[in-house]
C-alpha cells in the first residue's frame, strides 16, 4: 500500500460552515469533514482518484477520508475542523490550551482495493 | 424610616460643618425632616462620626471598551488584589482596574455613592452602560465623547452661522439621547482626528484634517450649544497637550477662549505644566491657580498624581502612544470610527523620578493655591494618575501639613527647584474636603439631590469616625447609606443593590437630520437601526432635568 | 399565512456581526434571508428548528425536572466546570460567570481553543487596533495573515475590507492594496495584490525578520535571495515599502497564526511588529474572531473577574492560569467531575480525549439545536435560539456590541432564564 508522512492542518472550509448550521448531524457535515485536501504532487506520488478513501494515522488516532486535490504545498494536508479531525489531534497544549489542530505529523495510507 | 444620631453634621451648602444633629431618611429612601410623632425608626448612632452626603466623583474610567480592554492587557494588576465571594457580594479581582462589582464595593466601601465614567465614544457606548449593570451600590453616568465626531466637525465646517447653529444643536442632542449619556465630553479636540491621519498635534488654532475646523471653533461650538440646550453639566474638558512641557498656555488660552461659557476643566494637573530653560516639566500651577481664583465660575478636578502602579486610558490616542514610545510599555490603540480614539499604557509612578515628582507636587499645589474650595474637585482621573482608593491618603495630605513634608521627604531631591508646594502651609478643613469629595462635584454636574443632606436629597450618606489619622478616617467609614439603606460597615461592603443611571433628556430629541443619516449608513459600520443604546440596558434612569 | 419582513437583523454565525440583514417570518420561521453570506443564510433557516428533547439521562423530562436534576450535580460535584457561551448573549454569559462563583468551579469559553493565544499575546504586548469602520472609511492597505475569510468571515471584504467603500476609498478595491500571508492558496488570497505563501509554522519568524526590515535593523546573515519562512527576503522587503507607504494599514489575523506552533508567541511578535510600524504611519491588527458572540465571552469575563479565559474559582476568588485553567487541559487531566456547557458543541470541536473525559461524568447541555453533544450528553435543555428567539448584547471582533432583537416565539426558555433556575436552585441545595 503506498503511504506518506505529512503534515496535518485543519481549515475552515464554506462548506464545512454551511453544512455545520443546517445541521451537526447532516451528511453533508459528516462529509465535509471527512474530505481531505492534498497537492496534485501528493496525489501523483500516492496514485490517487478524485473521491477516494484513505487512511489517516497520527500518535492519538485513526480516521478514513475521501481525498480531494487543490494547489497547495506538498507533503502538507488539509482537513475542516470537526469529528473527523478530532480523532488525530493530540491532547497536549502545551500550557496553552490550544492543541495542536495546525500542524501535527500524520501518515497517509492508501486502502486495498 | 432611619434616623442617625449623635453624628456631626458636614453639609456646606447648608453651612453645617460638625455640628450635632439628626439626619433622617424616610422609607422612599430620600433625606427628610425629623418626624414629630414617634414613629417606628432603625436608629443609628453615628457618635464621633463625622456625617456626610455620599462622595459624588465627577472622572473616573471604570466601564467600557477601553477600561475592559485595560483589565485584560493586565492581568498582573489582579492577582495579589482580590475580594472572595461572600452570600451577599460578588468575587472581584484588581488594583488600578478593579473588575466592575469590586469597583461599585470600593467605591462605596470609602462612602462614594455617584460615579461618572468620564469617556464614552457612542458606538461603543451599549458595552459601558452593560457592564454598569454589573457595578453595584453606585449611581452612575457616562459622559459622551464628541470632540473628534466626524459630524460635529462637519456641521462646524459648514458657513451659515443660524443653520450651524440649529444643526449643532439637534446632533449634540441626538448623540446625548442615543447614547444615554449625562455630559457632554471633550478630549484634545482635533487631536485624535489628526492622529488618524498621522499628523501632529494640534495648537488651538491648527486646522483639523479634513474638515479644516479648529480645536477652538470645536470647544466654543460645543459650549455654545450647551449652553442653549441648558444641560445640567458644563462642556467636560480634557484640553489639548495634555503631559507637554509648557502646555499651561493652552490651558490659559482655553479658559480664556471658553469665558462666559459652561465648561469644567479636568485632570488640571495634567495640563499645569511650564517649561524650564532646558525644555523639562516645571510647574505652572500658580499661573492657572492665578486665573481660577480670578474667575469664580471655573471648576477643575485635579486628577491627582499618587506614587504606585497606575494604568493610563484616555481617548487621547497621540498622547498614549507618546507614552508607549517613551516607557516602551505595552500599549493598546483603538481607533473608533467617525468618532474618536483610545489608548492605554500601564506606567509605574516614582517619587524618586523628577518628572513625576514634580507631577505630584503640581496636583497638591493646584489643590492648596486655587482659594475657593467650590471651584475644586478631588479625582486622580482614576486610573490614570493613581487608582480612586488613594482619595484617602490625598485628603490626608491635605489635611496634614507634617504628614505632606514627610511625605515630600521622598520626592528626588532636585523637586524644589521646579515646584513650590515645600512653602505651602494651608492645611484643608474636615467643611472643605467635604466640599470637595461631594458639594462641589455635585453642584458642578447639576445635580441638586446630592452632595448634600437637604430634606428631599438622595439618602446617601456616609459617617466617617473622626480621627487623628485622616487617611484612616477616609478609609473605613463606620457605616454608608444608599437611599437609606445600610450598605457598607467598618469600610467593607455588606449588600449589591443595583444604583441608578443619570441620563439628560435635552428638548430637541433623539432625530438626527437626513443629511447626516445618508452620511451615517455610507460610513458606520453598524446600521443606524442598531445604533441607539436600548431601554433595557438601563432598568433604572434617573433623567436630570436641563435647565 | 402574512409574511413580516424584520430589517437590520444581526447575523450571529461569525464574529463580524454583519447586521444589515432582512429576514422574512412566516407561521413564526424564518422562510427568507437578504443581505446574508451562505453560512448565515444556513444559521438562519436552520438555526431555530431541529430542537433537541430535554433530557435527564436519556429519558424524556420536564425543564423543572431538568433543572432540578442539574442543580444537584453541580452541587454534588467537588469540581464542577461551566463551559462554552460562544453562541450566547452576554447577559447569560453573566449568569454563567455567577454560577461558577457560586459553585467555586472552573470557568472558560471557547476562545480558550481558538483566539485565545490571541489574548495571552494581550497580555504581554497590548493591542494597537481600530474599529472595522475604520478599516471601510480609511484603510489603504489590509493584510489577511492566517486567515480565510472568503470561508469563514464571508461579507468581510465587502462589508468592512478589501472592497468596502467608504469615505477615503470611495473606489473600494480600487482605492487599497491588499496582501495575504498563508500556507496555501485560499479563495481569499486570489484575491491579494500580493500573496506569501509561507511554510507552516514560520510565523514567528516571518514577523521577527519584518520587524528588522521596518526597524532598519541589519540582517547580515540574509541576502534578497535568501528564503524566510519560504520566501525571498526581496518580497518581504516588498511588503514592508508597502506597509510603510500606506496612510492606514490593518492586518487581520486569524487562527493560522494562534493555532500554528508557536501560538501566543506568533501573535505578540506580530503585534510588536505592528506597534513598531506606527513610527511611519497608522498600522493597526485586528483579530478575525470566529463564533459570533466568542469575544462578548472574553469582555464580560474581564469585567467580571479580570481574567479573558482560563479561570478558576476554587479559592473564592477568580484565578487566571491558561494551560491550568483552559477546559482541554482541565479535561484531559481528569480534574473535573461535572460539566455545565452552554451554547457551543464540545463534541465537534474539541480533540477525542477531551470529549471522552466529558462522557465520563455528568454533563449538562443547553443548545437550541441537535448538536454531537446532545447525543449523549446526561441533561439536555433545549433552549431558545440568540438572534432568532431571544434578545440580548454580542460583542463584535472589533469590541462593538450591537444587540439581537427576538423575532420569533421559541416553546423554550433563554441560556438566561436557563441559567438563573439553575443558579436559583444550586443556592437552595448549598443553604441547606
Amino acid at each position: 500500500m503506498p503511504a506518506k508522512q505529512g503534515f496535518l492542518i485543519t481549515v475552515r472550509t464554506a462548506r464545512q460552515g454551511a453544512a455545520m448550521e443546517k445541521g451537526k448531524l447532516s451528511a453533508e457535515y459528516v462529509a465535509e469533514t471527512a474530505t481531505l485536501t492534498l497537492s496534485p504532487r501528493d496525489y501523483e506520488e500516492l496514485g490517487l482518484k478524485e473521491g477516494q478513501q484513505v487512511k489517516l494515522s497520527s500518535d492519538s488516532g485513526q480516521a478514513l477520508v475521501t481525498c480531494r486535490f487543490s494547489e497547495g504545498p506538498d507533503g502538507v494536508f488539509f482537513l475542516p475542523l470537526g469529528p473527523t479531525a478530532n480523532a488525530l489531534i493530540g491532547e497536549q497544549t502545551y500550557g496553552t490550551g490550544v492543541p495542536s489542530y495546525k500542524g501535527f505529523n500524520v501518515e497517509i495510507e492508501t486502502l486495498d482495493a | 424610616m432611619l434616623k442617625i444620631i449623635n453624628g456631626g453634621v458636614y453639609d456646606p451648602l447648608q453651612g453645617l460643618s460638625g455640628q450635632a444633629g439628626t439626619i433622617c431618611v424616610g422609607d422612599d429612601g430620600k433625606i427628610c425632616d425629623p418626624p414629630s410623632d414617634a414613629a417606628p425608626c432603625d436608629i443609628v448612632d453615628a457618635s464621633g462620626c463625622a456625617v456626610m452626603a455620599g462622595g459624588v466623583d465627577i472622572h473616573s474610567h471604570i466601564a467600557g471598551t477601553k477600561v475592559n480592554s485595560a483589565r485584560s492587557m493586565c492581568p498582573e494588576d489582579h492577582y495579589d488584589h482580590f475580594k472572595p465571594h461572600t452570600d451577599t457580594t460578588r468575587a472581584g479581582t484588581g488594583f488600578t482596574v478593579p473588575t466592575s462589582f469590586y469597583t461599585g464595593y470600593e467605591y462605596a466601601g470609602q462612602g462614594y455613592t455617584t460615579v461618572f465614567e468620564a469617556a464614552v465614544p457612542p458606538l461603543e457606548a451599549r458595552h459601558a452602560h452593560e457592564e454598569l449593570l454589573d457595578v453595584p451600590i453606585i449611581d452612575t453616568g457616562t459622559y459622551t465623547l464628541m470632540g473628534n465626531n466626524y459630524m460635529i466637525m462637519q456641521i462646524l465646517a459648514e458657513q451659515d452661522p443660524v443653520s450651524r447653529k440649529e444643526r449643532l444643536r439637534d446632533l449634540v442632542s441626538w448623540l446625548l439621547t442615543t447614547t444615554k449619556g449625562y455630559a457632554v465630553k471633550v478630549v484634545n479636540p482635533g487631536g485624535v482626528e489628526s492622529w488618524k491621519w498621522a499628523q501632529g498635534i494640534q495648537d488651538l488654532d491648527t486646522p483639523v484634517p479634513p474638515f479644516g475646523v479648529t480645536p477652538r471653533q470645536i470647544m466654543t461650538g460645543l459650549a455654545e450649544t450647551i449652553r442653549g440646550l441648558g444641560l445640567p453639566h458644563g462642556m467636560h474638558l480634557h484640553c489639548n497637550h495634555l503631559g507637554e512641557a509648557g502646555n499651561y498656555i493652552t490651558t490659559l488660552e482655553t479658559m480664556r477662549a471658553l469665558d462666559g461659557l459652561p465648561f469644567h476643566l479636568t485632570h488640571l494637573q495634567f495640563h499645569a505644566y511650564g517649561q524650564s530653560k532646558k525644555g523639562t516639566l516645571k510647574s505652572a500651577a500658580s499661573e492657572l491657580a492665578d486665573y481660577i481664583n480670578g474667575h469664580p465660575n471655573v471648576t477643575f478636578d485635579v486628577g491627582q498624581m499618587v506614587f504606585g502602579p497606575a494604568t493610563t486610558m484616555t481617548a487621547d490616542a497621540p498622547m498614549q502612544y507618546r507614552l508607549h514610545v517613551v516607557t516602551g510599555h505595552k500599549w493598546i490603540n483603538n481607533d473608533v470610527e467617525m468618532e474618536s480614539g483610545a489608548g492605554v499604557v500601564p506606567l509605574q509612578y516614582k517619587p524618586k523620578s523628577l518628572v513625576n515628582a514634580i507631577q505630584w507636587c503640581v496636583g497638591l499645589e493646584l489643590l492648596l493655591l486655587v482659594k475657593n474650595a467650590w471651584q475644586i474637585i478631588l479625582t486622580t482621573d482614576h486610573p490614570n494618575a493613581g487608582p480612586f482608593s488613594a482619595y484617602p491618603q490625598i485628603i490626608r495630605l491635605l489635611m496634614d501639613r507634617d504628614y505632606r513634608a514627610s511625605q515630600m521627604e521622598a520626592l528626588n531631591p532636585r523637586v524644589g527647584k521646579y515646584t513650590v508646594l515645600a512653602q505651602l502651609a494651608r492645611e484643608y478643613t474636615l467643611e472643605e474636603i467635604a466640599i470637595i469629595t461631594r458639594s462641589a462635584p455635585a453642584k458642578t454636574l447639576g445635580l441638586p439631590q446630592r452632595g448634600n443632606l437637604r430634606a428631599g436629597s438622595c439618602g446617601d450618606i456616609a459617617a466617617y469616625r473622626i480621627q487623628e489619622d485622616k487617611e484612616r478616617m477616609f478609609r473605613e467609614p463606620a457605616y454608608v447609606f444608599k437611599d437609606g439603606a445600610l450598605v457598607v460597615r467598618d469600610g467593607k461592603a455588606i449588600k449589591s443593590p443595583q444604583g441608578r443611571r443619570l441620563l439628560v433628556e435635552p428638548d430637541c430629541g433623539a432625530v438626527l437630520p437626513d443629511d447626516l443619516v445618508d452620511e451615517f449608513h455610507r460610513y458606520y459600520s453598524i446600521t443606524l437601526a442598531n445604533f441607539p443604546v436600548q431601554e433595557e440596558y438601563i432598568p433604572r434612569p434617573e433623567v436630570i432635568a436641563c435647565k | 399565512m402574512p409574511v413580516t419582513i424584520h430589517k437590520d437583523i444581526v447575523c450571529t454565525f461569525c464574529g463580524a456581526l454583519c447586521d444589515d440583514l432582512e429576514m422574512h417570518v412566516e407561521n413564526n420561521k424564518v422562510i427568507d434571508v437578504k443581505n446574508v453570506c451562505g453560512i448565515g443564510r444556513n444559521k438562519a433557516l436552520h438555526g431555530d428548528n431541529d430542537k433537541p428533547e430535554c433530557r435527564v439521562y436519556g429519558e424524556r423530562a420536564t425543564l423543572e425536572e431538568a433543572y432540578d436534576a442539574s442543580a444537584r450535580m453541580l452541587a454534588q460535584a467537588r469540581s464542577p466546570l461551566v463551559y462554552g457561551f460562544s453562541s450566547t448573549v452576554a447577559e447569560a454569559n453573566r449568569v454563567g460567570v455567577e454560577l461558577a462563583e457560586i459553585l467555586r468551579g472552573g470557568l472558560d469559553n471557547c476562545s480558550s481553543y481558538c483566539h485565545g493565544p490571541g489574548v495571552l499575546a494581550r497580555q504581554h504586548v497590548g493591542l494597537p487596533t481600530c474599529t472595522l469602520g475604520e478599516a471601510k472609511n480609511r484603510a489603504d492597505l489590509v493584510v489577511f495573515w492566517g486567515a480565510n475569510p472568503m470561508e469563514s468571515h464571508m461579507r468581510h471584504f465587502s462589508r468592512y475590507s478589501v472592497q468596502a467603500k467608504g469615505m477615503y476609498t470611495p473606489l473600494g478595491r480600487k482605492d487599497r492594496k491588499m496582501a495575504v500571508v498563508d500556507v496555501r492558496p485560499t479563495p481569499s488570497s486570489k484575491n491579494a495584490d500580493l500573496f506569501f505563501q509561507v511554510t507552516p509554522g514560520s510565523d514567528y519568524e516571518i514577523a521577527t525578520v519584518l520587524r528588522a526590515l521596518v526597524l532598519e535593523m541589519p540582517l547580515p546573515t540574509l541576502t534578497d535571495d535568501s528564503l524566510v519562512g519560504g520566501v525571498p527576503l526581496a518580497r518581504w522587503r516588498e511588503l514592508v515599502e508597502l506597509i510603510k507607504q500606506c496612510k492606514y494599514c490593518v492586518v487581520f489575523f486569524g487562527i493560522g497564526l494562534t493555532q500554528s506552533q508557536g501560538k501566543d508567541l506568533n501573535v505578540e511578535q506580530l503585534i510588536r511588529l505592528v506597534s513598531d510600524c506606527n513610527r511611519y504611519t497608522r498600522v493597526y491588527a485586528m483579530p478575525m474572531r470566529g463564533h459570533a458572540n466568542v469575544n462578548g465571552n472574553n469582555q464580560v469575563f474581564v469585567w467580571q473577574t479580570g481574567y479573558p479565559l482560563a479561570i478558576s474559582f476554587n479559592r473564592g476568588y477568580p484565578r487566571f492560569n491558561p494551560g491550568e485553567f483552559s477546559v482541554i487541559d482541565m479535561l484531559n487531566r481528569g480534574d473535573v467531575d461535572a460539566a455545565i456547557i452552554v451554547a457551543t458543541d464540545p463534541a465537534a470541536h474539541l480533540p477525542y480525549t477531551a470529549v471522552d473525559a466529558l462522557k465520563k461524568i455528568p454533563t449538562i447541555v443547553l443548545d437550541p439545536v441537535n448538536s454531537l453533544t446532545t447525543e449523549w450528553a446526561n441533561v439536555v435543555i433545549p433552549v431558545a435560539t440568540s438572534g432568532l428567539s431571544a434578545a440580548g448584547t454580542y460583542y463584535r471582533m472589533d469590541n462593538v456590541p450591537i444587540r439581537l432583537r427576538k423575532i420569533i416565539d421559541c416553546e423554550w426558555p433563554t441560556d438566561l432564564e436557563v441559567l438563573q433556575n439553575i443558579k436559583e436552585r444550586v443556592l437552595n441545595a448549598k443553604d441547606h
